[in-house]
């Protein structure tokens, strides 16, 4: 018998999923992210694995999680802290246990919580008995019974019936949260369409975990938030790495350059690689390579014989692609080279993120060797990030490095995806082949500074480059001391003028002048413009502005800068676009850094930026 | 084998066609001359036509080649050509590939490419010029030198055991595995010309001699007085005999080669016969390995120690996107970008 329930409308919710790495909680979180986007919510979401595949079960270390944010009005974060929170067992609830607001709901599988958990946990006492979790709402479920109770007449092992216990939760959370479940029907009849006992069992404990919130007595309180006035338009969800596979495509298409990526295994940057290796429909070419040296070489190759090259990597890769990025800048040849950052140095934190790769992008390398940066601010922009990054290579011949973090490469938000036809053409052209007795000269310059490309296959063209100095002009190998010192500055004046080539910087949120510009870069984007925009609804006389052009910067931006009494630059690292705008401008811009392996919250934004103000 | 061949685009090409107004600058009297000028001989033989001919190298005294070549040409980085020519074969199948390599550039900062070019099998040429030595940092040790080298950086001798190039290509399954020496133009114009022609990875070995820091390495292969006793040629299909006169031959004892002499009662019936196409016979022939100082050594092969034919990774590469565009359709860029579910809001 069902009881009569209240309904309370909420603007936002933040719900995250934690437990075990074999439970199934990036699934659950993906399924009621698809759910929300359906439903038409606007939403963020923000995964946070271990780096171990299957680090040992039931302890914090193999705790996964899965945090969406989704609301009625403009979602920019996957959220600071949770409203819900789902643990499938002790570690699960100790490590997300800052997480949490006071008053938020937690619920718990207390199959999760016996002596054997609380012990893998390193937990003296258990959480849900004791009076640790007053000040939560704390919905107590033996989810692992349940599941097996709803199965008692399936012919399936223990094993395999309790792999179904994250259905149930998300069961139990759709009823909470007044949903349908038909894209989670139909998501696990293309699943286990083939094995029908197995998606019985899926769809079974799915309703069960509905029906026990409906049934229950003990909830009488569901949720609605409703559907966000978004722009009108399709739109499909879409994760950082995917829209990066995407936009690289997209510029194979409308520049008509075959695509060729040389790519190395490395977290968080592979799922570019496993996307773009399904897409051989159009003519995209992979090549695993077997190492990070051999991956941007081998594109370096790919770029001189005329593709759209790319190589992606992560901050450890990069490392060791660095004399590589100086062959391509002597070459002049175009190349993509995409940095999918995550927290360093070494090995690091390799499933967590960071901004640490700013200096590694503008110096990292031997020699003057200057190389124009983008950055990507959020997963869907990742598509318009790496569109830019080719346009400016293969257009500019020179390598571009795309910086991306591995916070918008998994994280997830609705897209209002372009049409082809909407999408800027890339016009380039190669060097035209030559008669009988002219002679080529392959580092001849254009307006940009930028040389032929002139690809083998070329009748008259047949010229040799390399690493060696060049003389201008003829390409010829150089020592002369002047000409080195010409060369060094040509290349950084080429990399320059492409700000002629690029849109004017714009303030994001704010006014024009003012008390305080936040000045930010990359994933940062949503906490920075969600704390900006709160605060100057509060009447602070703040403006926030977003750098996609990270080399060479908007040619605006210094006056800019100047439009404002003081700029903060808070960034997921030590201090570094802090550094290179102090130097470039003779500002007294001030740093906010975090550096946790973890995205800003707004809250803390909110809060440095009052004291700055105070 | 000084024949012709008309190009397909119908022009006839020389070897003064394939040198560069660049002055070339390896030392009076180096090994790469020779190798240059053979190279230069059989290219207009190939029926190419010139733009389609790259030369890729990485660094060191070899490396320098795709400067003196009159075809498209890189001079990469140390160790990288492997992984550069890798990346454009890939993108541009229909290109003729040649990486230029040394044993320092090809076989330790670049051994790791060198090996996974050859597993893969990519239609390209790889020469390495073996010097047995660092010839442009002028004198240390390489992975080839002998153990007990003295040189700038072991002036007590090395202590490294040094690779066998040719086992390790034919470890590495490369399916075109021979070895020349700059002394013998013929006998390297030839090997040239046969690893144009093998469809798949060729790994051309070449005793280069550097006449300043490591002179005379080969000397017992390539001098007159001692070339006959030393060096095997290997022919396919033909005994393995070397001497003078053809007196010495080499036979099979179960898997133990051991030497015969003709001329006291050996019959040249029993000897091994050369079968280039028998990966067992060409990994004991690669063994033949000894330095000439040690007693009862075995004389050093020449020729084609083996080659088969696998595809080559760009013609699968190939095949593989013609096979899915055929089961799936041309892709169409909208309906990727829409991805799977979308939703409209109004």
């Amino acid at each position: 018998m069902a009881l009569e329930t209240t309904t309370h409308d909420l603007e936002e919710a933040v719900i995250k999923f934690a437990g075990d790495s074999g439970d199934g909680m990036q699934l659950t979180g993906t399924q009621f992210t698809t759910n929300s986007a359906l439903f038409g919510n606007d939403l963020g979401t923000f995964p946070d694995f271990p780096a171990e595949i299957r680090a040992p079960i039931g302890t914090v270390a193999g705790v996964s999680g899965f945090q969406l944010h989704f609301g009625s009005k403009e979602i920019f974060t996957p959220g600071d802290i949770c409203d819900v929170l789902v643990v499938m067992n002790s570690a699960a609830l100790k490590s997300n246990i800052r997480n949490i607001k006071k008053g938020g709901i937690i619920i718990a599988n207390t199959a999760g919580f016996d002596a054997k958990n609380l012990k893998l946990a390193n937990m003296t006492s258990n959480a849900l008995e004791d009076d640790s979790l007053t000040n939560y709402t704390v919905i107590k479920i033996d989810v692992t019974r349940m599941t097996r109770e709803a199965l008692t007449d399936i012919q399936l092992g223990m094993k395999e019936k309790d792999r179904c216990k994250n259905m149930f939760v998300l069961g139990f959370l759709y009823w909470m949260f007044n949903r349908e479940m038909d894209n989670t029907i139909k998501f696990l009849n293309d699943k286990f369409g083939k094995k029908p006992e197995v998606l019985e069992a899926n769809l079974r404990v799915l309703k069960a975990g509905y029906s026990y919130g409906d049934t229950t007595e003990t909830f009488n309180t569901r949720y609605k938030v409703e559907k966000a006035v978004m722009p009108s338009g399709t739109y499909r969800s879409i994760m950082g790495n995917q829209a990066t596979a995407l936009g690289l495509v997209a510029a194979s298409k409308k520049s008509g350059l075959p695509l060729f990526l040389g790519s190395y295994p490395i977290t968080p940057a592979s799922d570019i690689l496993h996307d773009l290796a399904k897409y051989k429909s159009f003519g995209v070419k992979t090549f695993q390579a077997e190492d990070e040296i051999a991956a941007i070489t081998s594109a370096i190759g790919a770029s001189f014989g005329g593709s759209l090259a790319v190589t992606t990597t992560s901050g450890p890769g990069m490392a060791l692609k660095t004399e590589a990025l100086g062959l391509a800048t002597v070459l002049e040849i175009p190349l993509v080279i995409i940095n999918v950052q995550r927290g360093g140095p070494s090995t690091g934190l390799p499933t967590k993120t960071e901004q640490a790769d700013l200096f590694q992008a503008y110096y990292g390398r031997n020699g003057e060797c200057p190389i124009p940066i983008v950055a990507a601010q959020s997963p869907s922009d990742c598509f318009n990030a790496v569109y830019e990054a080719c346009r400016i290579s293969v257009q500019h011949m020179i390598p571009v490095i795309l910086l991306t973090d591995g916070y918008i490469a998994n994280g997830a938000e609705p897209w209002r995806f372009p049409k082809e036809s909407e999408l800027e053409e890339i016009k380039i052209e190669f060097a035209k082949p030559m008669a009988e007795g002219e002679k080529f000269m392959p580092y001849a310059r254009d307006e940009k500074l930028s040389r032929p490309w002139a690809i083998p296959g070329t009748k008259g063209l047949e010229h040799r480059i390399g690493g060696l100095e060049k003389q201008n002009i003829t390409g010829n190998i150089s020592y002369e001391p002047e000409n080195h010192e010409f060369m060094v500055k040509l290349r950084e004046e080429k990399v320059e003028r492409i700000a002629n080539y690029i849109p004017e910087q714009k303030i994001d949120s704010g006014p024009s002048k003012g008390k305080l510009l936040v000045l930010g870069w990359g994933g940062t984007y949503g906490a920075l413009k969600a704390a900006v925009r709160e605060l100057n609804e509060e009447g602070f006389d703040i403006a926030h502005a977003h750098l996609r052009h990270m080399r060479p910067f908007p040619k605006n931006l210094g006056e800019i800068l100047n439009n404002y009494d003081k700029v903060l630059i808070p960034e997921i690292n030590n201090g570094q676009l802090v550094k290179i705008i102090r130097d470039k401008y003779f500002i007294d811009a001030m740093a906010y850094n975090k550096i946790q392996g973890l995205p800003f919250f707004k809250s803390e934004l909110m809060d440095k930026i009052r004291e700055i103000l105070k | 084998m000084a024949e012709t061949i008309t190009a397909t685009n119908g022009e006839v090409l020389t070897a003064k066609d394939f040198a560069t107004d660049q002055e070339i600058r390896w030392c009076p009297g180096c090994g790469d001359y020779s190798i240059l000028k053979q190279v230069h001989t059989i290219l207009p033989q190939l029926g190419l036509k010139q733009e389609d001919i790259v030369f890729i190298s990485g660094i060191g005294c070899s490396s320098r080649f795709p400067y003196y070549t009159e075809t498209f040409g890189m001079h990469s980085i140390h160790g990288r050509a492997t992984a550069v020519a890798s990346g454009l074969k890939a993108a541009r199948p229909e290109l003729s590939v040649w990486i230029v390599t040394g044993d320092g550039d090809g076989l330790s900062i670049g051994g790791n490419h060198t090996i996974h070019l050859l597993r893969r099998n990519f239609d390209m040429n790889v020469l390495l010029f073996n010097n047995e030595i660092y010839g442009l940092t002028k004198g240390q040790y390489s992975p080839t030198s002998p153990e007990n080298k003295v040189a700038k950086s072991t002036p007590f001798g090395s202590i490294d055991h040094p690779f066998n190039p040719i086992a390790l290509a034919l470890g590495a399954d490369a399916t075109f595995v021979a070895r020349s020496m700059d002394r013998d133009p013929a006998h390297l114009q030839n090997m040239l010309l046969r690893s144009y022609k093998h469809h798949g990875s060729s790994f051309l070995e070449i005793y280069q001699n550097c006449n300043i820091f490591n002179d005379m390495a080969f000397e017992s292969y390539t001098e007159k007085s001692t070339k006959k006793d030393e060096a095997l040629f290997m022919v396919q299909g033909q005994p393995l005999v070397f001497g003078a006169n053809n007196e010495k031959g080499i036979k099979l004892d179960g898997f133990k080669p051991v030497i015969v002499n003709l001329e006291e009662g050996a019959s040249k019936d029993d000897l091994w016969i050369h079968d280039e196409n028998d990966m067992v016979k060409a990994n004991i022939i690669s063994r033949f390995f000894d330095h000439v100082d040690m007693e009862g050594h075995l004389p050093r092969p020449f020729g084609v120690f083996y080659q088969t034919t696998r595809p080559t990774y760009e013609d699968m590469m190939s095949q593989q996107i013609a096979q899915v565009i055929t089961a799936k359709g041309e892709g169409k860029l909208d309906k990727l970008l829409a991805g799977s579910e979308t939703w409209v809001i109004e």
